[in-house]
């Protein structure tokens, strides 16, 4: 197991009350896997993805759980032995390449930076970072650039040549395609699996499933900040065993199909105040009362790998 | 030569503001050049007393002269070396305590955070001349003490501006990225974010030196900068100013507006820029 994530709970402390931004989240990523996290806004598959890296942004907290990465708890290490890890073994990537690069320097420095942080000289990174650069399919002479001098798509490029500089074991792909139009995105998608290729596991953000089911060898659902079902992709596309993912997996158009897309009713609800039992049963056409909004469902395991929290999985069936 | 090229651009291109800015810098570069020339500029001495006293301005003494004899334009010019003295002087060490205190209370908050803006807010409540007066009372009569004087006053002003763009800053993905990166936190706030406030930064400046040239002609007027016979703007305009009756004009006239001048000329540049600079974030 490359990284293993046990009952892990991040708390924002706003003003306002405190947002359970992800509760009792428990998963695991294999080596050389792809896990895919699909889920509303704000249903907390960003931040455990920050969580992972140890750096939820204030005044976000983590207030229990592990993520054991490579045999050691990365929320009990140093700051020093945290900073050599971030970047070098676990990389991120973000959703926004416009604000993700920093405007007043050129991206070659920036991807040089990545290296030179981790104690390569600054020669030695150039070279690198123009192999880099050969690799996601820019030309060399961009490292000369400005942010503002390239596409979406030519920064995103730049952001995964930054996250490639030392072929991390774990790449943290934070909805790295939702800015971008559909035929870039495919060649950033491509991008990834070739990273992949190379043995790097992947955790990826994004609410679009039909995304997640083309290349992904697991599927993550989160619901207000709770992980209510994992299992490959087949188990989860074929077999949805929550209510909630029947339902994500309705509201994608078919081309083929005439008819309206399937909303879910409701809205997400508020975290501060997060609904009794099962967070899903407002809005759960399944829900029984006394039971679904009082106890919450455990997450247990129904068939091999394909974990489930719901009191009636698959119960649409009948 | 590109990079002189972009930056004669971005002073004088045709952006609004232009002639605010040109206008300003005109005014700032003669006195620059009077400050470093003075002694070719000046035609006397100026502390060289004569009998000739109370001249109006002629040929000989284009700004007249004073009640001890001595040139009024000669001792314009040389002022304008204290001015710039200690104005840049303060605005150098308040920008050194300011900028990194902002920087560091911003980027980490917390206690720390709290107890600097505190501090700082109290010191920037104070009304400015009466905080420098009292400085400058304590330290004594010297143009350096009158520059820590002022710098004192604008501690608050660089503090805060730092401070609440740093806030900003921070919550920015790129910033968010080189924490990904394993960067430093120092790295991440002289690397990151102080670049980014350069602009912010550079328009504080003008403006706080177009204020601070008023207080430290506040302040010699008041006779807590230089000790006589040493020229100065504002020792000078209160040296002329119970004469003023007596139709001696030409002893408060030309330092008054040499004072005026300079603080509206870093003030226009002020102006200018901030129109340059917001225009080129929108």
């Amino acid at each position: 197991m490359l990284l293993e994530v046990k009952n892990l709970s991040i708390y924002y402390y706003t003003l306002t009350g405190v947002v359970k931004g992800a509760e009792g989240v428990s998963f695991s990523i294999d080596r050389g896997e792809w896990v895919t996290f699909v889920g509303e806004s704000g249903s907390g598959k960003s931040t455990v993805a920050h969580a992972i890296m140890n750096i939820v942004p204030s005044p976000g907290r983590i207030v229990s759980g592990e993520v054991v990465f490579q045999d050691r708890d990365l929320l009990k290490l140093s700051k020093e032995e945290l900073r050599e890890i971030r970047g070098k073994e676990i990389s991120m990537i973000f959703q926004d390449p416009m604000t993700s690069l920093d405007p007043l320097r050129k991206v070659g420095d920036q991807v040089i930076e990545v290296m030179t942080v981790h104690g390569i000289p600054e020669e030695e990174a150039r070279e690198r970072a123009k192999e880099l650069l050969e690799k996601v399919n820019l030309p060399p002479d961009r490292l000369d650039y400005y942010p503002h001098q390239l596409s979406g798509g030519q920064r995103q490029r730049i952001s995964i040549a930054m996250a490639m500089a030392f072929n991390p074991k774990l790449l943290i792909a934070d909805e790295p395609t939702t800015a971008l139009d559909v035929i870039v995105q495919d060649s950033i998608m491509d991008l990834i699996e070739a990273l992949k290729a190379e043995g790097t596991s992947i955790y990826f953000v994004t609410h679009d499933i039909s995304l997640a089911a083309e290349r992904s060898d697991k599927i993550a659902v989160m619901y207000a900040g709770k992980l209510v079902e994992f299992g490959t992709v087949e188990q989860i596309l074929e077999n949805p065993l929550h209510p909630y993912t029947k339902a994500l997996i309705e509201a994608v158009p078919d081309l083929w199909k005439e008819g309206k897309v399937r909303a879910i009713p409701g809205y997400p609800p508020d975290l501060r105040n997060p609904p009794s039992g099962c967070r899903f049963h407002p809005r759960c056409p399944l829900a029984k009362a006394g039971l679904c909004d009082a106890e919450e469902p455990e997450f247990e395991e129904v068939e091999k790998g394909h974990y489930v929290a719901c009191h009636f999985p698959g119960g649409w069936r009948g | 030569m590109e990079i002189a090229g972009k930056i004669a651009e971005f002073l004088f291109g045709k952006k609004p503001g232009r002639g605010m800015m040109l206008f300003g810098l005109t005014i700032v570069l003669i006195v620059l050049i009077m400050a470093i020339f003075a002694p070719w500029i000046a035609p006397y001495d100026p502390t060289q007393s004569s009998d000739d006293v109370f001249a109006p301005p002629s040929g000989e003494h284009l700004m007249g002269t004073n009640r001890l004899g001595q040139d009024m334009f000669s001792r314009i010019v040389w002022g304008s070396r204290i001015v710039l003295y200690v104005v840049f002087i303060a605005t150098l060490i308040s920008m050194a305590i300011g900028i990194p205190l902002g920087l560091v209370s911003g980027y980490y908050g917390g206690k720390t955070d709290r107890a600097l803006s505190v501090v700082m807010d109290s010191i920037y409540a104070f009304p400015a001349l009466i905080l420098a007066i009292v400085i400058a009372v304590v330290l004594g009569p010297s143009p350096l003490n009158t520059a820590i004087a002022i710098s004192f006053v604008y501690v608050p002003t660089y503090f805060r501006m730092v401070r609440g763009q740093t806030l900003s800053l921070k919550g920015q993905l790129f910033v968010e990225a080189a924490h990904a990166i394993g960067a430093k936190n120092r790295e991440i706030m002289f690397k990151y974010i102080l670049p980014n406030l350069a602009p912010t930064i550079l328009v504080v400046f003008t403006l706080s030196v177009a204020d601070a040239i008023l207080t430290e002609a506040g302040l010699s007027f008041l006779g807590l900068s230089v000790t006589p016979p040493t020229p100065d703007w504002g020792y000078d305009l209160r040296v002329g100013q119970p004469f003023l009756l007596d139709g001696y004009w030409w002893l408060v006239f030309f330092p008054g507006v040499m004072i005026m001048l300079l603080a509206m000329a870093f003030a226009l540049i002020g102006e200018a820029l901030n129109e340059r600079v917001s225009l080129g974030t929108r």
